[in-house]
């Protein structure tokens, strides 16, 4: 079981109160928009929850796993997530099996 | 871009809806992020990421001040593993400028 678009649309309609449409909508518009910001190269700070940050990655070689091939790894630019104090302290708090 | 630049700029693409629904909105959806992960329910979001949580056994650390070793226990850490679309966005503004 996973927190999905369609569970989090579900809550917005019961909690919120947009009709299914909006909500469904609103799910989408929310995950474009911060995809949006990353790919303008703008960091995205939700306080509460964490910080979604943007790395400069050198080239750097590689290996395709298939053929053994040595390939080198293009320079690039990547996404990375950083949770927030409350998150973390929330989380760690959780004692089910140890993944 | 904050929690409350990201209300902002869904308000101005939400237009049919009260700034006061698009604020309780974003809080639900963080709220409703958060929530999962301090179950260890995972986050599953096609186009943008995942989110999991990830095991760190207990261990031995120090007090940095008095440089006493004191005993961790084995704790959750949330992580975020981006979705392909989202780092082909993220990486394809970069290879664009260098072009």
């Amino acid at each position: 079981m996973a927190l999905t678009k369609a569970e989090m649309a579900e809550r917005l309609f019961l909690e919120v109160g947009l009709n299914k449409r909006e909500a469904k909508e609103f799910v989408d518009a929310y995950f474009e928009v911060v995809r949006e910001a990353l790919e303008k190269g703008e960091q995205v700070k939700l306080s509460g929850f964490g910080n979604f940050d943007l790395r400069e990655k050198n080239q750097r070689p590689g290996r395709n796993p298939k053929t053994g091939k040595e390939i080198p790894i293009s320079a690039r630019r990547v996404v990375t997530f950083r949770p927030g104090q409350k998150l973390k302290v929330r989380v760690e708090g959780y004692a089910g099996p140890r993944e | 871009m904050t929690k409350s630049e990201l209300i902002e700029a869904l308000a101005r693409r939400q237009t049919h809806l009260a700034f006061g629904d698009v604020e309780l909105a974003v809080k639900s959806l963080i709220e409703q992020m958060s929530q999962a992960l301090s179950h260890g329910e995972r986050i599953e979001i096609r186009g943008f990421g995942s989110f999991s949580l990830h095991y760190r056994p207990p261990r031995m650390g120090r007090n940095p001040k008095t440089g006493d070793a004191v005993a961790l226990p084995g704790k959750h850490v949330p992580h975020f593993k981006p979705g392909k679309e989202l780092r082909e966005r993220v990486n394809q503004s970069v290879q664009l400028q260098d072009a």
